[in-house]
């Protein structure tokens, strides 16, 4: 059963991540237009697309960084955005910058903690950011994102610098928020090992025009 | 909402202390007062007549040093991306900013101030409407700093235009402040205390206002 915003019952719908006709303009250039797609809870998307086609901008469009130039988006309720920052501040220590943001979200001190052991970087926790690597940041990354209870996950390249023990512990890890009825949109080159119901690939607008 | 802009609030604080960002104004403030007697020579008349002038100039100058680090680490490590996706607004982060920044730069302040007039030799009542006038003026210095590193977030050479921008912005601050040292009817500490709330109520929405465009 495809199900459109339309044929389905607006309390359906609420909980599900639609982007309806968005274009998105940096600067004078259009990055896409019209672009239509539905996630459902437990449905992961993902985003593939030459460099500087706008992935990071919708990513950002959708986390409600960036206004869209037309068209609209429906959120399912909080989300939480994984870019290349990390968001963390360099000079304290993991769990105290972890906990800054747990506080803020209302989350407690266990979320920080399980966030720590599911990312595998329990043993840092008294490590300073500015001593860490970039597969241990990217696993920083993933672990302030886990302790938020945000139902949307929004990945831009989260793979990038974990070997492959790690990308296959993120693949569990995305794959529990999913079966707890999660969303996910990532923007990857690198396969992860997770099943994406959606397969969204942005070209580059001037070539799409030459093709019609 | 009020949990949000505490731990805000108290983060930014807790960084500026530890950091020791927040020293440097105070002891750039005590050089400058240390210099001037230097300058101008030992004569005491001159220096109980210009002193408490000099400690204002010296207040404003300060007020440049932290510019760089109140608004773009935060941005460039993505911490204000984070807060805007949970929800908070760019008027509530500055508004947040300016309570944290001023309580990392009006209290040391106001400390290095009494401290430095000693060295110009103010004593009693000229001292301690000089400590009102900056007690006073500091939350107005503080919404400045952050309206101002907001604005050149992002701009090569921000130091230097924040200079150019503050003194025009801090002109009516002076002349109410250090003129409150030599009015005798309190009502230049009234004007001091009508341009300080203006610049604190406005500062939130300025600064927002720099930090949305800034994110286009």
């Amino acid at each position: 059963m495809s199900a459109g915003p339309s044929s389905t019952l607006q309390e359906d719908i609420d909980n599900h991540l639609i982007a309806d006709g968005l274009s998105c303009v940096r600067g004078d250039k259009m990055l896409f237009r019209d672009l239509n797609f539905v996630l459902k809870p437990g449905q992961a998307g993902l985003l593939t697309g030459p460099n500087g086609v706008g992935k990071s901008s919708l990513l950002r469009l959708i986390a409600g960084l960036l206004d869209a130039f037309s068209g609209r988006v429906n959120k399912p309720g909080s989300v939480a955005l994984c870019d290349d920052r990390m968001a963390l501040d360099e000079h304290r220590s993991l769990e105290q910058a972890l906990s800054f943001w747990a506080r803020l979200d209302g989350r407690t001190v266990q979320t920080t903690q399980e966030a720590l052991s599911k990312a595998g970087i329990e043993h840092l926790s008294e490590v300073p950011i500015r001593y860490f690597s970039t597969g241990q940041r990217q696993r920083a990354r993933l672990a302030r994102i886990y302790q938020t209870d945000a139902k949307l996950w929004l990945l831009d390249e989260p793979a990038n610098g974990l070997d492959t023990s790690s990308v296959e512990l993120m693949g569990k890890i995305l794959q529990a928020h999913l079966d707890d009825g999660g969303t996910i949109l990532a923007a990857s080159h690198i396969p992860l090992p997770i099943d994406f119901e959606l397969s969204v690939r942005l070209a580059p607008l001037e070539q799409l025009e030459s093709t019609i | 909402m009020i949990a949000s802009l505490s731990a805000l609030i108290w983060r930014d604080v807790r960084q500026s202390y530890a950091s020791g960002g927040t020293w440097l104004p105070v002891i750039f403030y005590l050089s400058a007062a240390t210099l001037f007697p230097f300058a101008v020579g030992p004569d005491r008349d001159l220096l109980l007549q210009t002193g408490g002038g000099i400690l204002w100039i010296a207040a404003l100058l300060a007020t440049l040093l932290p510019l760089d680090r109140l608004i773009q680490p935060d941005l460039d490590n993505g911490v204000h991306d984070q807060l805007i996706v949970r929800g908070l607004t760019d008027e509530f982060i500055a508004l947040g900013r300016l309570i944290s920044h001023w309580l990392a730069f009006g209290p040391p302040l106001l400390f290095a101030a009494f401290l430095a007039s000693g060295l110009m030799g103010l004593e009693g009542n000229p001292l301690w409407t000089l400590l009102a006038s900056l007690a006073i003026a500091t939350p107005a210095l503080a919404g400045l700093a952050v309206m101002i590193a907001a604005l050149t977030a992002g701009l090569k050479g921000a130091g230097a235009l924040g200079g150019l921008l503050l003194i025009p912005l801090a002109i009516p601050l002076l002349i109410f402040g250090a003129g409150s040292l030599s009015d005798q009817s309190g009502s230049a500490l009234l004007f001091l205390g009508a341009v300080s709330l203006l610049l604190v109520a406005i500062t939130p929405f300025a600064a927002g206002a720099a930090l949305k465009a800034g994110r286009e």
